[in-house]
């Protein structure tokens, strides 16, 4: 194991997108995700990338779709307000099957909303980003760790599967320095053939483009890509369990909001009740098969967010009426406390299971 | 105490972020889970800054930390903010040079500590957030002492590594007010 | 026999869908021109906008990317920087340019991002049916000024090269038009003055043709062009802004 050092998620992230061999990022200035700007800018000019602060947010998305038609590994990163002004860009980079990964530490909305961290943009990452019928992969790390590990991960997975990557972070993921490990390792690349990096006189010219104005020809490039999309949900699911085994209560929650999560499943377990809770880690494809298989086994589910509830939808959806599912939330920046958590599930435990 | 859960809060300027990582990294160096989350946005350019900082033996949970079990306060106003919080029997250390107050609960224990006249005394300005530190370590042992020599040395940036021994000084001073 | 007259290398061997006496096609063509006589249509990244122009990706021979409407200097700067021994450069009109894009237009241009724009107004929004354009003129009836541009209340038209030409990152601002024999000569030498300055690292350069709508203007062809000339010229005078050549042949 190399050494743990102590480093904010945002610079960590930050750091490992450069090992993921990403070396041009197009950013602009917003609270709570400066520092990965700030790192790149520090870092990218001498080891021959380029970073470069643009003059808004549409504008950085379509640096980062110009250079990764070329075929170039490139990045942006914003926060809530600033992504969604993002959308634009991020829709034509899935129309045209461009690969890149875009940054979300989400704070509280909507509009300027605050700087507290926030988990109130699941439904735009995972459902809406951008008009049009396409997803993009949504990753959701909840340790400093994780955020470095899951980094590399989008990159390699938007370019295998040629469609834009996002983390869904938030303000605390960010902010927050832990230890963690940044290994060197050579990053997975694959060939771009479809790039726009000058033909060289040895093919027809490539066209990164997103305009079918045939309805036909659209629809049969929309359901292949749909086809892909199928071939991600079979494979790409990830979620991890923690404390599932005999559970008969499954909490669901993400990022941050699983960390105090955690920490009331294991408070709850003091008490003598049987609790877990499942972690998505991919928020799209959405982790339905961990989903199912408790419903099969739990009397009930309680979904946590840092939100009004934009994810338990998707809890709903896999457990498909099965057994009951609650939501507890807090939104606008606040971040639950695990005493909270755990009044939430002592209550549900006295209710017990239908079952 | 076993797990440490820490707010440490002053004036922007006054290391408060500096001396929340210096005792993160000494809990990292003793092989413990730790983590370090700071107050950010506007009211930092207005003054006042805090940081949350836990040490733990179980992966930490939420960092944000509403009831520390030690408050670390450089100014009155953070005083004030988070005197209320702080857990039945937990720990108060404040700089008593800044503060004039004395505290009214009397289910934690309150050092007064002259941290800034200290570090002003000794030659050390701008080291009133060690000499804190120095008390803190004394008092709870939240780490080896080697772990706490090292977390200063990796939390001091490397350009400034001849200030390593000038701190560990300060922390000495403060172990013995 | 000798050829004395061939369709440029750059330029595909495919119809368009311009209107007829649409001077897109002779824009089309100069730039081709230009990349065969530079040789750069194999290392060469075009952009092209959202507007009549949007299907130039099927025209020209170079790799191409098609821009969400205005972004093209973007998406050009994007490119550029990750591909720096690459010629890329930008086709847009004047809606994309200097009314949706004018945020992407000024920063590239005061960045000096190195790339090559070019620039066609025709002072009409075409692809949509004919509303007014930033560059629509004083009086001038489009479908969204019926009674006439009124710049009392729909504003004034922008000269984009007077504009851009006080900008430090700017290394070529010039207007040219292609209604004559002359002019089109004269656009051509400005097209491959703005790509050189790419291949030479002298940073932005954009070359602003006027052009003519025909179909939206509601005249023919011949009408079209007297009418750039009687309108558009007087209000858009041709001619070099800034040239960072000339002022280095100066010094």
């Amino acid at each position: 194991m190399g050494e743990r050092v102590l480093m904010k998620g945002n610079e960590a992230l930050a750091e490992a997108a450069i090992l993921a061999g990403c070396k041009h990022f197009f950013g602009y200035p917003i609270t709570p995700q400066t520092e990965v700007a700030a790192y790149m800018a520090k870092r990218l000019p001498k080891i021959g990338g380029t970073y470069l602060q643009a003059e808004s947010e549409v504008a950085a998305i379509n640096m980062v779709q110009g250079a990764a038609a070329c075929g170039i590994r490139a990045m942006t990163s914003s926060s809530s307000p600033g992504i969604s002004l993002k959308t634009e860009g991020i829709s034509y980079m899935a129309g045209a099957d461009v690969p890149a990964v875009i940054i979300n530490v989400q704070r509280g909305g909507p509009g300027l909303g605050g700087i507290q961290p926030s988990q109130a943009d699941y439904w735009q990452a995972t459902k809406a980003m951008g008009h049009g019928d396409f997803h993009v992969l949504v990753f959701a790390p909840s340790t400093v760790q994780e955020m470095v590990d899951l980094v590399n991960l989008a990159f390699e997975k938007a370019d295998e599967y040629r469609m834009p990557a996002v983390i869904l972070s938030d303000g605390m993921l960010g902010q927050m320095m832990e230890p963690v490990e940044i290994k060197a390792a050579e990053p997975k690349t694959f060939d771009k053939p479809w790039a726009t990096c000058g033909h060289g006189g040895k093919r027809a010219h490539n066209i990164v483009n997103s305009l079918y104005l045939q309805a036909n020809e659209l629809e049969r490039l929309v359901k292949e890509r749909f086809e892909r999309y199928e071939k991600i949900k079979a494979t790409e699911q990830r979620a991890e369990e923690y404390m599932m085994d005999d559970a008969d209560i499954a909490i669901v929650a993400y990022g941050a909001t699983s960390r105090v999560v955690k920490a009331a499943v294991k408070e709850a377990r003091a008490m003598g009740i049987k609790v877990g809770c499942i972690r998505p880690i991919t928020l799209w494809p959405f982790p339905t098969e961990a989903i199912e298989k408790a419903a099969k086994s739990v009397n009930q589910f309680l979904v946590c967010e840092m939100s009004m509830g934009q994810m338990v939808d998707d809890v709903k959806l896999a457990v498909n009426g099965a057994v009951p599912v609650e939501f507890y939330g807090r939104t606008g920046g606040m971040i639950p406390e695990p005493a909270e958590i755990l009044a939430q599930i002592v209550e549900l435990n006295k209710k017990g299971g239908a079952k | 105490m076993k797990d440490f859960n820490m707010v440490i809060a002053g004036f922007g300027g006054q290391g408060v972020l500096f001396l929340g990582k210096v005792i993160a990294y000494a809990g990292l160096m003793d092989g413990k889970e730790v983590s370090w989350l700071p107050s950010y946005g506007p009211e930092m350019r207005g003054g006042t800054a805090n940081c949350s900082v836990c040490i733990s033996d179980e992966p930490i949970g939420s960092p944000l930390v509403v009831t520390p079990n030690v408050l670390v306060a450089m100014n009155k106003p953070s005083l004030d903010k988070f005197i209320n919080s702080v857990a039945p029997g937990g720990i108060v250390l404040l700089d008593s040079t800044l503060i004039n107050d004395k505290v009214c609960r009397d289910d934690v224990k309150v050092f007064y500590l002259p941290a800034t006249a200290t570090a002003e005394e000794n030659n050390m300005k701008g080291l009133s957030n060690i000499i804190l530190l120095g008390k803190l370590f004394e008092q709870t042992n939240f780490c080896s002492k080697e772990s706490l020599e090292k977390g200063i040395a990796k939390s001091v940036p490397a350009k400034k590594q001849h200030l390593v021994a000038t701190n560990l000084k300060a922390v000495e001073i403060g172990a013995s007010l | 026999m000798a050829v004395v007259f061939d369709r440029p290398k750059a330029l595909l061997d495919v119809p368009t869908h311009y209107c007829p006496g649409c001077t897109h096609g002779i824009i089309h063509r100069l730039v081709a021109e230009v990349m065969d006589e530079l040789g750069i249509e194999d290392r060469t990244v075009g952009v092209v906008p959202v507007g009549c122009s949007v299907l130039a990706y099927n025209y020209f021979g170079c790799d191409v990317i098609e821009a969400p409407h205005g972004r093209a200097p973007a998406i050009a700067t994007g490119a550029k920087r990750a591909l720096p021994d690459n010629v890329v450069f930008t086709y847009q009109g004047d809606g994309d340019l200097i009314a949706i894009g004018t945020a992407e237009t000024v920063h590239a241009a005061t960045r000096g991002e190195n790339i090559t724009i070019i620039f066609v107004n025709n002072a009409i929004y075409g692809m949509t049916g004919g509303q007014m354009a930033p560059t629509s003129l004083p009086n001038q009836v489009t479908q969204t000024t019926p009674y006439g541009r009124d710049v009392n209340y729909s504003g004034h038209p922008i000269r984009v090269c007077e504009m851009l030409s006080t900008l430090d990152g700017v290394a070529l601002a010039q207007r040219v038009t292609v209604d004559t024999i002359p002019h089109i000569r004269e656009a051509k030498k400005a097209i491959k003055k703005a790509f050189q300055n790419q291949i030479d690292k002298k940073g932005f350069s954009i070359v602003e043709v006027l052009s003519t709508c025909p179909t939206n203007w509601g005249l023919t062809p011949t009408e079209a062009l007297k009418w750039l000339n009687d309108n558009m010229i007087p209000h858009y005078p041709l001619g070099v802004y800034k040239d960072v050549n000339t002022r280095e042949e100066a010094k």
